[in-house]
């Protein structure tokens, strides 16, 4: 599904460069369910971006679904993140003046264009039916984030990539979100590459890797 | 099905989210569309009113001047070389004209009893009212009988007959013009104000006006005129009119072949064409004066387009990670810049032409909105919602969206 081959990325800051990630190397199978944990700085957000193409490494080759992507153009990536990449953030990034379903719809906008009843179906599967015309200002932090997963699968991708998706939640929602994610891992086999903080979320994965200083220190089963 | 109605909708929604703004930016586009507007089509209605003004004048009208062509500036030289001998002989010796008529024209003082007025007199034949399609409020014009004999009889302008005779009928009383006493038998119905109204201008017989000015002659003996106007019978041969006209002139004053016309030929229909020229480049320019108001608002609508990039790149950045490509951005705000314009456009139009709906009503001025306006002003909207909205959405669809999903 993923191969990372000796990837670097720096970033210029002023004058000097600053260096993210010293050449990693990493595979993930289909249908694999990673965590990557790390002190803040070791380069976990800076990975997960280049796995969903919003970035390109500086040298090394990344393949996705054995496709190389570290030399497609802007427009092309474009199109991988939006057919074969899901994403879940931290601060859900739903668009606030839109409601639930419209917020999902955008999910399809630029792959194949909007389709309501698609929509609708995704909501009902992460349990909002009732809320689908609510704006993302009316719905609690967790109801906002399983209408950010929604958004995310509405378009049935075979990757979902979650920066600490339970890093602005109470412990009870940031629970429900974790099975709901496991869940849908299992049942609909979606690889699920998923940073987070907590070491008990990671021990739902099948597998935890662990960044220091732009470098995969160890990996663990789970 | 409904991919080609998503760029709509998101544009849409993009616009009535921030009603008071859009509202705002719609203005700046109002204004302009609606000044050009109201403007050109002030400008088209002058335009329009000077061209019925030239027809009532009579659409066949010929006048012959002496002195060289010059137009809206200075006649050359006052060249005394027009006579009535020439008049004589224009209607005698060309074809297809059905009256002629010499006229000289001098100032005089008017006086009737407490008022006075400095007035053109215009010495003439009475086929001259015939000629120039004048029209009698009250009276008669002068007969042939009263021209024969010299009879000391005067027809008013409208201007001169209201400010000689405020209440009183004008008509049966009796003036002082110059040196001697006339008798006013008519009153003439008003031109309107524009160009060569007889509004200003007393009519009297020739032969009686030679008896308090005396009229220049020429070194031949012949007796100087001002102006000899005539028209022509069937407006088909007007230009051959002109024509003859032209060689018998240069026969009589006996100019060589090299030299120019001492004398000058206009038809009505080349003062139209002459005026409606420079009445169009007017109109031009007072849209012109406008545009810059349209100019503005195109400034505007990029001003708020920017801000609205500025304000919304993390929906940008949010919309990039979920498959916005570039052109999907750039589509977005370019269709919310349009469309701001293109309404601002269309509402532009019923302003302007309601404005200048009102000022024809008003009677302030004639106006009149032509479809060529209407199309200009709104695509020149459109284009400068186009033009201004090109950086600003170019800006959108080029942010890293990292850094775009990262901005608060």
């Amino acid at each position: 599904m993923i191969k990372l081959e000796s990837i670097t990325k720096t970033y210029p800051m002023g004058k000097r460069e600053l260096t993210v990630l010293r050449g990693v190397d990493l595979h993930i199978k289909e249908g694999e369910l990673v965590a990557i944990m790390g002190p803040s700085g070791s380069g976990k957000s800076t990975m997960l971006n280049l796995m969903g193409c919003l970035d390109k490494p500086t040298s090394g080759t990344y393949y996705l679904e054995d496709r190389e992507v570290s030399r497609l153009n802007g427009g092309e990536l474009a199109q991988v993140r939006g057919r074969q990449i899901g994403f879940i953030f931290q601060t859900f990034n739903l668009l606030p003046r839109l409601s639930a379903l419209a917020n999902v719809e955008l999910g399809m906008r630029y792959v194949g264009g909007s389709d309501r009843k698609k929509a609708r179906e995704a909501l009902v599967k992460v349990g909002l039916e009732e809320r689908i015309n609510h704006r993302p200002t009316e719905l609690s932090g967790g109801e906002q984030q399983r209408v950010a997963i929604a958004r995310a699968l509405v378009k049935n991708p075979p990757l979902l990539l979650a920066d600490e998706p339970t890093g602005n939640l109470d412990s009870t929602s940031g629970g429900e979100i974790i099975s709901m994610l496991t869940s849908l891992h299992t049942e609909q086999n979606i690889t699920l590459v998923m940073i987070t903080h907590d070491a008990d979320i990671a021990h739902h994965c099948q597998r935890i890797i662990h960044l220091k200083d732009g470098q995969i220190v160890t990996e663990e089963n789970a | 099905m409904r991919k080609w109605l998503d760029p709509i909708t998101t544009a849409w929604n993009g616009i009535v989210t921030h009603k008071l703004r859009s509202f705002l930016t719609i203005l700046g586009i109002v204004i302009g569309v609606g000044a050009v507007i109201t403007l050109m089509s002030v400008g088209r209605g002058a335009e329009e009113q000077i061209l019925s003004n030239i027809q009532n004048l009579g659409s066949n009208l010929i006048t012959v001047r002496p002195g060289a062509f010059t137009f809206g500036g200075v006649r050359g030289g006052m060249s005394q070389t027009l006579t009535i001998e020439d008049s004589q002989a224009i209607s005698e010796q060309v074809s297809n004209i059905s009256a002629v008529a010499p006229s000289y024209t001098s100032s005089l003082q008017l006086v009737y009893g407490g008022s006075n007025t400095n007035s053109q007199v215009t010495g003439t034949t009475p086929e001259y009212i015939a000629v120039n399609n004048l029209e009698m409020a009250g009276g008669t014009f002068f007969s042939y009988d009263d021209y024969q004999r010299g009879n000391k009889v005067v027809v008013l302008g409208s201007n001169i007959a209201d400010t000689l005779f405020s209440d009183t009928d004008p008509i049966g009383q009796q003036i002082r013009m110059g040196t001697i006493i006339v008798r006013v038998i008519g009153v003439l119905e008003s031109k309107g104000f524009m160009f060569g109204s007889s509004d200003d201008i007393v009519f009297i017989p020739l032969t009686a006006m030679q008896q308090t000015v005396a009229q220049p002659r020429t070194p031949q003996g012949g007796r100087i005129v001002s102006a000899v106007s005539l028209t022509v019978s069937d407006e088909t041969q007007t230009q051959n009119v002109i024509d003859s006209i032209t060689s018998l002139l240069r026969t009589r004053h006996h100019l060589a072949i090299t030299a120019d016309d001492d004398f000058n030929i206009m038809s009505t229909e080349e003062i139209a064409s002459t005026l409606s020229e420079a009445m169009g480049t007017m109109t031009l320019l007072l849209g012109a004066i406008a545009a810059i108001s349209l100019l503005v608002g195109g400034i505007g609508v990029m001003n708020i387009m920017l801000v609205s990039v500025l304000e919304r790149t993390r929906e940008i950045g949010i919309r990039k990670a979920l498959g916005a490509r570039e052109r999907d951005i750039w589509g977005q705000f370019l269709i919310e810049a349009a469309f701001l314009s293109f309404a601002g456009g269309i509402i532009g139009v019923i302003a302007g032409w309601g404005i200048s709906y009102a000022i024809a009503k008003m009677g302030i001025m004639t106006t009149l909105v032509t479809p060529d306006i209407v199309i200009l002003a709104v695509s020149v909207s459109v284009g400068i919602g186009l033009f201004f909205g090109f950086y600003p959405a170019w800006n959108a669809s080029r942010l890293n969206p990292i850094e775009a999903l990262r901005s608060e």
